[in-house]
C-alpha cells in the first residue's frame, strides 16, 4: 500500500494518525474457510457473523472440490486480534467447517477481486477512460456508442483506485465479486 | 444384511440402536407416521407432555441427571417453535439433546403450508447443528450423526427436521456402525506442554484456587472423581459455578462454596485475591466475572475447556488447555504425581487462614423470624430434612434458585439441574419430571418460585398421568422476587409490574389435577409440612408462603468487581450507578 494512503479511522483534518496508540489495533483479515458443501452452511457462517456482531467486508463462496463436497468461503473481516481469534475459534467449532486459515497472519497470500464497471460518456472523457483502462489492464467486455463495461482484476485497492479514476469520467454502475485469496507457495 | 424400511420406522430403529429408552413428545400432523411406529413397539417409552417447551426441559432434566442424551419428538410449525426456548436453554448450558421435528412434505416446503415453519432457519443459531432430511436414504445416517454431534465435544442440542413424505418413503437402513462420523472429532487430550506449565503453576502457587464449572459434570462422573483427588491432594481451595455444583462435594474439606453474583463472600474474595486460578470447564460468564477489567487482577490463569472458542473469549488466559476436563485432569494429576506432588504448603496454609477470615463473616446469615417463613430458612430446613436421601434438585429461575444454590449441598454430580445460561423461568417443573422418569425411586424436588412455576404448570397433567411423585417446593412471595430486588436496588423502588394480583390457590390447583396440595405459612409448621411432602407417594404442590420483601445476598451488583460485594441490606444504599443499571 502506498505511504499516501490514509488509513481508515485517521482524522480527515490531520495528516497525522490521531488514534490512541495503546488502543487495540483493528486490522483487516482475510479468512479462508473450507466447508462441507451442503445446504445452509453459508447461512450458518453468515449467521455467526451477524449473531455475534462481527464485521464482513467481503465474502465469496463457491464449490472447489466437487468429489469431496468442499466449498471455499473467503471472508474479509475486521477486528482486534482478540476478536479475530474468536472468529476463527467460533468458525472452527462449527460442525460442517473443516478448516479455517487466516491468510493475513499465516504468511504471504495473493488476493484478487474482479470488478465490472460501466462508464458512460462521449468525446474526450470516453477516450480518457479507455486510456486509463489500458494502464490498469482492464478489458472492455461490452461497448456501445455511449458506454463501456470494463472488467478489471486485482487487489481490492487496485479496483478502488480504478473506480476513483472512472468516477469523474462517467462511472454509473459497478459490480464486485469480493476477494478470493490463496496462500503463496506450496 | 441391509434392511429396507419406511423413514418413520427408521426413526424408531435408530433411537433403539442409539440406546434410547424414553422420548418426550407431542404428536401432530407432520409426525403421525412416527407416532404410528411408536404405537407398534414396546422398547421405547413415550412421555406425552402438555406443551413442547415442557418436552425439551424434561429431556434436559433426563440428560443432566443421567449423562445420556435427551430425546424430543414434536410436530412441525408450532410444535417446533414451542420447543425453541428449551433448545436454546440446552445450548447455553451444553446439554446433549436430539430434537426430532416433523415438517410438511418436501414438495410443500416454501409454500406457507399448514403448520409449516422454517424450522431449520429458526433453530440454526439455537442448535449445535441441525439437518433437514430431504431423502429417506439419508435419514438413518443423519440420525446417528445427530447423536454423535450432540454427545461429542462440548455437548449441545441438535435438531433433525423430517418432512412427512420422507417418513412414508422407504429406503435401506444404515446401522450406527456404518454411519460416517469421522468429520466431527473434537480434541479430548490436552497439549502436554501446556499441562506441564499448569503443573508448574500448581507447584509454586501461593494463593491458588480451583474454579470449576459444568464442563466437569459434562465430562462424566469419572472427571468429578479425578477433580476430587487433585483438589484434595493439592489442598487448594475449590469453588464452582452454578452449573458445576456437585462436581466437588459440598462436604469436602477444600470446598469454599459457589462463586458469582450471588456466590459466597469467601469464594469471590478468593477469586479476586488468588495468584493462580485453575479454571476447569467453566467459561468466565458475566455472572462470574463482574467487571472484566478488575476480575482477579493479580492471577495467572489456566483454562481447561473442550471448546476452543471459550478460551480467551472474555478473559485472557496464560495457560490454555483444549480438551475434555476428565482427560486433562487425569494428565495433570499423573504428571504432578510423577514430579513428587509438590506444593508451596506454607504459603497455601497462609492463604487458607485468610479464606477462613472471610468465611467468618458468615455471608449467608439472615435475620430469622418467628412470624413469617424466611425463604432462606425454608431452603435450609429442606436441606436439613432431606440430607442423606437419594435426592435430585431442580429449580426455576430467580431468587429461590440462588437460595437453593447457596443453602442446598451437593455431594455428587448430576444431582442439581438448573437453568444457568439462559435463565429460563418455567424450566424446573418439567425438568423435575424428566429427572423422575430417569430415577423413578429417587426424591425429586423442584425448588420454585410461584411466578416461574406458573409458566409451565400445565405439566401437572404429565406428572399425574405417569404417576411421577415430583415435589414442587414453591417459595411463594407473591412477587417476581429477583425483578423486585433489582427494582428496589436499581430503579428507585419503583415496582413496575413485578407482582401478580391473581395467584391461584395452589392447594386447590393441586387437587384439581388430582395431586396433593400443602399450604404452609407458619415457621412452626414448616418441618412437619416438609416431611408430609416427602412422605407423600405422589406429586405434591407445596405452597410455602414466605417473607415477601426478602432480598438475596450476598450480591455483586452488575458492573462491579468481586471485592465490592454487598453483604446485606445495610450495604445497598446508592451502590449501583447509572452505568451498572444498564447491565442485566
Amino acid at each position: 500500500m502506498s505511504a499516501l494512503n490514509i488509513r481508515r479511522g485517521a482524522s480527515s483534518q490531520s495528516a497525522y494518525d490521531l488514534r490512541d496508540p495503546n488502543a487495540p489495533v483493528t486490522g483487516s483479515h482475510t479468512l479462508a474457510v473450507i466447508v462441507e458443501n451442503e445446504p445452509g452452511v453459508l447461512a450458518r457462517v453468515i449467521g455467526l457473523f451477524s449473531g455475534r456482531g462481527y464485521n464482513i467486508e467481503s465474502l465469496t463462496v463457491a464449490e472447489v472440490d466437487h468429489a469431496g463436497h468442499r466449498s471455499r468461503i473467503t471472508i474479509v473481516t475486521t477486528g482486534t486480534p482478540q476478536v479475530i481469534e474468536q472468529i476463527k475459534a467460533q468458525l472452527e467449532r462449527m460442525v460442517p467447517v473443516h478448516m479455517v486459515r487466516d491468510l493475513t497472519v499465516d504468511g504471504p497470500a495473493v488476493q484478487r477481486e474482479l470488478g465490472l464497471l460501466k462508464v458512460a460518456g462521449r468525446g474526450e472523457a470516453r477516450i480518457e477512460a479507455l486510456r486509463l483502462a489500458e494502464i490498469f489492464r482492464a478489458n472492455v467486455v461490452d461497448s456501445t456508442l455511449e458506454s463501456f463495461v470494463f472488467e478489471i482484476t486485482g487487489t481490492p485497492e487496485k479496483i478502488d483506485a480504478f473506480a476513483d479514476l472512472m468516477r469523474p469520467l462517467g462511472l454509473c454502475e459497478m459490480a464486485r465479486t469480493g476477494v478470493a485469496a490463496l496462500a503463496r507457495g506450496a | 444384511m441391509t434392511q429396507t424400511m419406511t423413514g418413520a420406522k427408521m426413526v424408531v430403529q435408530a433411537l433403539k440402536d442409539q440406546g434410547v429408552e424414553v422420548v418426550f413428545g407431542y404428536p401432530g400432523g407432520a409426525v403421525l407416521p412416527i407416532y404410528d411406529e411408536l404405537f407398534l413397539q414396546n422398547d421405547i417409552r413415550h412421555i406425552l407432555v402438555r406443551h413442547e417447551q415442557g418436552a425439551v426441559h424434561m429431556a434436559e432434566g433426563y440428560a443432566r441427571s443421567t449423562g445420556k442424551p435427551g430425546v424430543v419428538l414434536v410436530t412441525s410449525g408450532p410444535g417446533a417453535t414451542n420447543a425453541v426456548t428449551g433448545i436454546v436453554d440446552a445450548l447455553m448450558d451444553s446439554i446433549p439433546l436430539v430434537v426430532l421435528t416433523g415438517q410438511v412434505p418436501t414438495f410443500m416446503i416454501g409454500t406457507d403450508g399448514f403448520q409449516e415453519a422454517d424450522t431449520i432457519g429458526i433453530t440454526r443459531p439455537c442448535t449445535k447443528m441441525n439437518w433437514l432430511v430431504k431423502d429417506t436414504a439419508r435419514l438413518s445416517e443423519t440420525l446417528h450423526q445427530a447423536f454423535h454431534v450432540a454427545t461429542s465435544g462440548r455437548p449441545g442440542p441438535v435438531l433433525v427436521d423430517i418432512p412427512k413424505d420422507v417418513q412414508f418413503a422407504t429406503a435401506d437402513y444404515t446401522p450406527p456402525g456404518r454411519a460416517r462420523t469421522d468429520h466431527y472429532r473434537p480434541k479430548r487430550e490436552g497439549d502436554p506442554a501446556q499441562i506441564l506449565r499448569l503443573v508448574e503453576m500448581i507447584e509454586t502457587a501461593e494463593r491458588p484456587i480451583f474454579y470449576t464449572g459444568g464442563g466437569v459434570i459434562n465430562a462424566g462422573p469419572e472427571a468429578s472423581r479425578t477433580l476430587r483427588e487433585l483438589v484434595d491432594a493439592t489442598g487448594f481451595p475449590c469453588t464452582s459455578t452454578l452449573m458445576g455444583l456437585g462436581a466437588y462435594p459440598a462436604s469436602g474439606a477444600n470446598w469454599i462454596g459457589m462463586l458469582g453474583m450471588h456466590g459466597l463472600y469467601e469464594a469471590n474474595l478468593a477469586m479476586h485475591g488468588c495468584d493462580v486460578m485453575v479454571n476447569v470447564g467453566a467459561r468466565f460468564d458475566d455472572r462470574i466475572t463482574g467487571r472484566i477489567k478488575d476480575f482477579s487482577p493479580h492471577s495467572r490463569k489456566a483454562h481447561i475447556d473442550i471448546d476452543p472458542s471459550s478460551i480467551n473469549k472474555v478473559i485472557r488466559t496464560e495457560v490454555p488447555i483444549v480438551g475434555d476436563a476428565g482427560h486433562v485432569l487425569r494428565a495433570v494429576l499423573a504428571l504432578w504425581t510423577e514430579r513428587g506432588r509438590r506444593t508451596n504448603r506454607e504459603a497455601v496454609a497462609g492463604w487458607w487462614a485468610r479464606i477462613r477470615e472471610w468465611r467468618a463473616v458468615d455471608c449467608l446469615a439472615f435475620r430469622p423470624s418467628e412470624r413469617t417463613i424466611k425463604p432462606q430458612h425454608a431452603v435450609a430446613r429442606l436441606e436439613a430434612l432431606t440430607r442423606g436421601m437419594d435426592r435430585y434438585i431442580t429449580t426455576e429461575v430467580g431468587q429461590h434458585q440462588m437460595w437453593a444454590a447457596q443453602f442446598l449441598h451437593f455431594d455428587e454430580p448430576n444431582r442439581w439441574m438448573t437453568s444457568g445460561g439462559l435463565g429460563t423461568m418455567g424450566y424446573g417443573f418439567p425438568a423435575s419430571i424428566g429427572v423422575q422418569i430417569a430415577h423413578p425411586d429417587a426424591l425429586v424436588i423442584n425448588v420454585a418460585g410461584e411466578a416461574s412455576w406458573l409458566m409451565n404448570m400445565q405439566e401437572m397433567g404429565t406428572a399425574i398421568q405417569y404417576r411421577l411423585p415430583v415435589k414442587q417446593f414453591i417459595l411463594n412471595n407473591e412477587r417476581l422476587g429477583m425483578v423486585r430486588q433489582w427494582q428496589e436496588l436499581l430503579h428507585g423502588e419503583r415496582y413496575s409490574h413485578s407482582w401478580s394480583e391473581a395467584l391461584p390457590d395452589f392447594v386447590k390447583l393441586a387437587e384439581a389435577f388430582g395431586a396433593k396440595g400443602i399450604h404452609c405459612r407458619d415457621p412452626r409448621d414448616l418441618d412437619d409440612a416438609i416431611m408430609e411432602m416427602i412422605r407423600h407417594d405422589g406429586p405434591v404442590i407445596f405452597d410455602c408462603l414466605v417473607e415477601k420483601h426478602e432480598n438475596c445476598f450476598p450480591m455483586i451488583p452488575s458492573g462491579k468487581p468481586h471485592n465490592e460485594m454487598l453483604l446485606g441490606e445495610a450495604d445497598t444504599q446508592g451502590v449501583i450507578d447509572a452505568k451498572g443499571s444498564v447491565l442485566v
